[in-house]
């Protein structure tokens, strides 16, 4: 599943897909930035809430395919703009972390 | 390649929003090397942890890499308050980040246990009261 399809799946909105065409091959949870660029692997979906601009250095550095905003959490103008200029993709969903990976695994798993 | 690489960065320590940009940089001119992924990943991780301790704990900084035709290597150069103990803050979960920091999602006391485990060398030089000197290499 690419990037751009999970934006059109049911509960998820596209905040910004500069590379929709990036396939999702895996899914990370976490909100600890250090954690993640530990465990985070290239190809994953991240599932977070924090919005702060250091997530984009993170989701490129671990060459996430996109981010995913959980429990309604948006960007700050300036933080989308730079997640646009950087080619970084951001989903956004009402969904909690949990549901949020059910739905994925079902996706992933169903190709 | 003969002669090695070199790039230089001056980390700022007041703008923490742009915290992060030396080692988003290097992973471009890594990858217009020709460098495997896997090599420019546990380069850029290793350096952004150090670049984002400089911000946070020291002030600022100076960032150095060079591509030698053996290793990529990472100096990391502040002008801080130092580590005390330097044992103790290589250990998992070891931080002394404040609350704003650790709000935005810093702060877990992973970043040096990261930069060791994606570093095949690391050597730490600090002294408190007059900054750290932190080396790191990643064989090619
Ligand atoms: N350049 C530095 N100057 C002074 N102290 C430092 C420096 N780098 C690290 N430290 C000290 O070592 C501790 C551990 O660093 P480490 O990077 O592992 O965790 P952290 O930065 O606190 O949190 P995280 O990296 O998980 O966001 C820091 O909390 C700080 O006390
Ligand atoms: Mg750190």
């Amino acid at each position: 599943m690419t990037v751009t399809e999970l934006s059109h799946a049911e509960g998820f909105e596209a905040v910004n897909l500069s590379e929709g065409d990036r396939e999702i091959t895996g899914v990370y949870i976490g909100d600890l930035l250090s954690w993640v660029m530990g465990k985070a692997t290239s190809g994953d979906s991240w599932i977070t809430i924090m919005s702060n601009i250091n997530i984009l250095a993170v989701a490129s550095l671990t060459d996430c395919a996109c981010v995913i905003l959980a429990e309604g959490v948006t960007l700050e103008d300036d933080v989308k703009t730079a997640a646009q200029s950087k080619g970084i993709n951001v989903i956004s969903s009402q969904l909690s972390a949990y549901e949020i990976a059910l739905r994925l695994n079902t996706m992933i798993n169903n190709e | 390649m003969s002669e090695a690489l070199n790039f230089h960065f001056d980390v700022d320590g007041d703008d923490f929003t742009s915290a992060g940009q030396a080692s988003v940089q290097i992973k471009k001119n890594l990858r217009q090397l020709g460098i495997s992924p896997d090599t420019i990943r546990r380069v850029s991780i290793a350096m952004y942890e150090g670049e984002i301790n400089m911000v946070i704990h020291a002030g600022g900084g100076e960032a150095d890499v060079s591509v030698t035709e053996d290793y990529v290597e990472i100096l990391l150069t502040d002008h801080g308050p130092g580590i005390a103990n330097i044992e103790q803050a290589m250990q998992e979960g070891f931080s002394t980040a404040p609350d704003a920091i650790r709000s935005l999602g810093f702060g877990a006391g992973m970043g040096l246990p990261n930069m060791k485990r994606y570093s095949d060398y690391m050597n730490i030089d600090s002294e408190v009261g007059k900054g750290t000197t932190i080396t790191m290499r990643v064989n090619l």
